[in-house]
């Protein structure tokens, strides 16, 4: 099937005012006679069920931590672009949109960038009205710095929380509403199935994590912000709650997963130091703007203190190999630069899986006070983990997962194949492509939470009747008793193996098979070690204690579960294409420089998985991208 | 990677079925801990033997384990956080201990946060004094440019310092009276010295005390076990400015 994002036509800087103009609108009276779900309540679910509560929906919203606070969109270190142009320096929204589709290594839909640059400026301004203490420089302006994939200084940052302070300033919009009565917050829920009645989304199913409880709730409309799946890599710069559970069920209630394999590794994380670890720990890519990545020429030096190998003998190869960009080449070019110093021999440090972030020159420049100032809680952070002070020597940088361009298949109006059902902020896959560039993950989320869900859940509202909240359709019965009956064969299994020896084990393959390089052969791996993996799970996985109370191993079984079954598809995905784009590299697709080689001919369309049964391959449908604005090219920063 | 000398360890943990039982503390043994664990992944280690010997794994809230979420929340050794300074627990590592030490860890112990289950504790009292006036009534959309208003670097600084705040209670854990002042102070005056959260200071600070009190934290007698606690080294400093804008309110 050709999906059809609905896009608006016509010149491409009228379309997202025409867009809005064009949608219905549900008058102020009427609005208070629906009902919203939201499921997560970091950037993009705060900011929506704050701003839906505040227009006068009802809204009842969903977190599986015990406070909408603490969304793993607070770990944002760097910043959150805006094409405010502050700097003088040449930027528009046009650039940023240009920046955005070619960092995106023209895999995105044009009008849906279009619109995330164009309200990119509402959300510094909402920001700074919430109280969001943004970087200012000594006579109070905002203050900018710069990233990855752009020649602009775009990035507002406060300090390295970024994501912490726009998420407090969400939570305290949300706290807003939930005061004045419009948004009922319900903490420490996780959903476990989405409620389809008649073809439209009605209602979810949850578990309470405290009590076990399976509860059900109906609405209007349902939205899933529900973030973000590199935890299939099971080491991954995510928290480690983060799941692809909702989006998973929702999936396998009918709607369609896009380009699952468009996954961001990011180039400078702290490398991994054991095989007992839980977690990979990111620096911000704001250090690139400071810190410059080498490897030592000769192998020979390997065993050196970095301080004592001669300036000749280092090798800064992202500025040899792309000296427009330098050090700040985009997050998938940085990233398979780093592994391959590291695959000729030449990585530093435990396994040889690590390349140097080296400050000495700004240092030099700048002074440790000034780059204390910009950094300082990374270089803090940086030494709580590695027991090494980066002022004095450079920091050991090596990629990990984490991000995914790919989500939930959603039209312009963010509004996934399954009416009723919205797809917000990293769960979509809408505006990044194949690589998502650096303080534009902060920028969709708020995008679509304040500036987009506002105006085109009423342009679906409005046709719709208000349903109420009553759960007494079959279809809710059906799903908490589907959702018990999960539970308890999950219980049930009683095998020998714990739930983080298979997460551990299917994460292994993912990252191996499936990580920064792939392969037919590789990946044809995966297809069909992770069937045998995920049987093996259902007849020998152990899961402790019982439905019935609060159960962090029975959480855990069953995320793992469903990764167990998305691994399959994001693996299917990435052997379909036959091509490199983004984060997405394909050995067999590169030119000789080790490049990644588009094939626009055949692949420039988002490829969307609907989910035919279990056991039964997914059914692809496609949706072409068309490119009218920025000329199709291959994608260079040298 | 795996050649680092190991340690072992006598962990002594509380372990509380639920809010209605009495609780107890209950010894286990943690083998094959190298100084690169975090504190978290160590409790991960113990948490598997348990499950494979068929006992129900330590309950502990966690979610970032990079010291920003604000869910980790242990008392270690009688210290929230475990006594390291500007550190989570999820962000402190084993080289802080050595061979054979004896560790005590326990859950918050605050009135106004009743535990869940072993070592979660529930913290939603934060969320309503945020939800009693941690905010600005400003609208989505319709506000001015960034630019238009100028905030002074010392003033963006402050407000930062302030905000840094996670929220993850171990200030009111460490206080003797159980207060949150700290946490309360923090976001007051952030929002007080921002021009932005001027208009609506008094009524802010008085809904948020009273939220406080009601909620059954108890009140600052300037012990400072707060800052010291303090992941993100909040400073005493801003209770000093919570009790002057709670003062100034009285008069406006």
């Amino acid at each position: 099937m050709i999906l059809d994002g609905k896009c608006p036509t016509g010149p491409i800087e009228k379309t997202w005012d025409k867009h809005r103009f064009d949608l219905k609108l549900v008058n102020p009276a009427n609005k208070r006679k629906y009902n919203v779900i939201m499921v997560g309540t970091g950037l993009a679910g705060g900011a929506a069920a704050a701003s839906l509560g505040e227009l006068g929906y009802n809204v009842m919203a969903f977190c599986y931590q015990d406070s909408p606070r603490r969304a793993h969109s607070i770990a944002a270190q760097g910043g959150i672009n805006a094409a405010k142009a502050y700097p003088n320096d040449g930027d528009s929204i046009y650039r940023l949109f240009y920046d955005t589709i070619k960092g995106g290594d023209f895999r995105a839909r044009e009008a849906d960038v279009w619109r995330l640059a164009q309200v990119s400026n509402n959300i510094i301004d909402q920001c700074v009205a919430q109280g969001v203490p943004f970087a200012r420089d000594y006579a109070g302006y905002l203050d900018n710095r710069s990233f990855g994939g752009a020649q602009v200084s775009r990035t507002f940052y406060a300090r390295g929380q970024t994501g912490q302070q726009l998420l407090l300033g969400a939570y305290s919009a949300l706290s807003r509403q939930i005061k004045a009565g419009t948004v009922k917050m319900y903490n420490r829920r996780e959903m476990l199935d989405l409620v389809v009645v008649d073809g439209v989304a009605k209602g979810i199913t949850c578990r309470n994590l405290i009590t076990g409880e399976i509860e059900s709730y109906a609405a209007d409309a349902v939205c899933l912000a529900t973030g973000g799946y590199v935890n299939v890599f099971y080491l991954s710069t995510n928290a480690m709650g983060c799941s692809v559970t909702a989006n998973w069920k929702a999936y396998k209630k009918g709607a369609y997963f896009a380009n699952p394999c468009y996954t961001q590794i990011h180039p400078t994380c702290i490398p991994q130091a054991g095989d007992y670890q839980s977690k990979l720990t990111l620096m911000s890519e704001s250090l690139r703007n400071d810190g410059r990545c080498w490897v030592p020429k000769k192998k020979e030096d390997l065993g050196k203190h970095p301080n004592e190998i001669a300036e000749d003998d280092r090798d800064y190869y992202l500025e040899r190999k792309y000296p427009s960009f330098g050090n700040l080449a985009p997050r998938d070019i940085a990233s398979r630069a780093a592994k391959e110093q590291c695959d000729d021999g030449r990585g530093v440090g435990p396994g040889g899986r690590g390349v140097y972030l080296d400050f000495s020159s700004a240092i030099k420049r700048v002074g440790e006070d000034t780059i204390r100032e910009r950094y300082g809680n990374l270089f803090e952070m940086y030494e709580k983990i590695t027991d090494e002070n980066g002022y004095k020597r450079p920091m050991r940088m090596y990629p990990a997962p984490h991000y995914s361009m790919g989500g939930l298949w959603v039209d312009y109006n963010l509004q996934s194949n399954i009416p009723g059902l919205f797809v917000l902020g990293e769960a979509n896959f809408s505006v990044h492509g194949a690589n998502r560039l650096g303080a534009s993950a902060l920028m969709q989320g708020l995008a679509d939470g304040y500036f987009v869900i506002p105006y085109t859940i009423g342009g679906y509202l409005a046709g719709v009747k208000p349903s109420g909240t009553a759960t007494d359709n079959p279809e809710f019965k059906k799903s908490v008793e589907d959702v018990n009956n999960y539970r308890d064969k999950l219980l049930a299994v009683n095998g020998k193996k714990t739930v983080s020896e298979f997460m551990r084990e299917l994460g292994g393959l993912m990252w191996e098979n499936c990580g920064m390089a792939r392969s037919k052969e590789s990946l044809e791996t995966n297809l069909k070690k992770i069937p045998a993996l995920r049987e093996e799970f259902w007849q020998n996985v152990k899961v402790t204690g019982t439905g019935a109370e609060l159960n962090q191993d029975l959480e855990n079984a069953g995320r793992t579960a469903d990764f167990l079954e998305f691994g399959e598809v994001l693996c299917r995905d990435a052997l379909h294409r036959e091509e490199s784009c983004g984060g997405h590299f394909r050995v067999e697709h590169q030119y000789q420089d080790g490049e990644a080689m588009r094939d626009d001919e055949n692949f420039c369309y988002v490829g969307a998985w609907e989910y035919k049964g279990d056991g039964k391959e997914p059914e692809l449908h496609k949706e072409p991208l068309k490119f009218e604005n920025v000329h199709l090219a291959v994608r260079s920063y040298k | 990677m795996s050649d680092h000398k190991t340690m072992t360890l006598t962990l002594i943990v509380w372990r509380q079925k639920g809010p209605n039982d009495p609780g107890k503390f209950e010894t286990y043994t943690a083998k094959g801990i190298t100084e690169h664990h975090s504190f978290l992944e160590m409790l991960d280690v113990v948490n598997e033997d348990l499950i494979k010997s068929g006992k129900e794994p330590i309950c502990f809230d966690h979610d970032c384990r990079e010291g920003i979420c604000g869910m980790c929340s242990q008392v270690i050794n009688g210290v929230p956080h475990g006594g390291q300074d500007r550190t989570t627990v999820c962000q402190l590592h084993m080289r802080k201990f050595k061979d054979g030490d004896t560790i005590y860890i326990e859950p918050w112990r605050a009135r106004a946060f009743p535990i869940h289950k072993d070592l979660i504790v529930d913290r939603s009292a934060y969320d309503t004094i945020i939800q009693a006036g941690g905010y600005t009534s400003c609208h989505t959309g319709g506000v001015p440019d960034g630019n238009s208003t100028l905030i002074p670097k010392d003033i963006a600084d402050y407000a930062m310092d302030a905000a840094e705040c996670i929220g993850c209670g171990a200030c009111a854990a460490a206080c003797p009276n159980g207060s949150a002042m700290l946490f309360t102070g923090a976001k007051v005056a952030q929002l007080a010295v921002l021009p932005q959260g001027k208009a609506e200071a008094a009524a802010r600070v008085k809904n948020m005390l009273n939220a406080m009190q009601e909620c059954g934290f108890g009140n600052c007698s300037n012990h400072y076990e707060c800052q010291a606690a303090c992941p993100k080294g909040i400073d005493v400093k801003f209770i000093a400015k919570l009790n002057r804008e709670y003062l100034k309110s009285l008069f406006a």
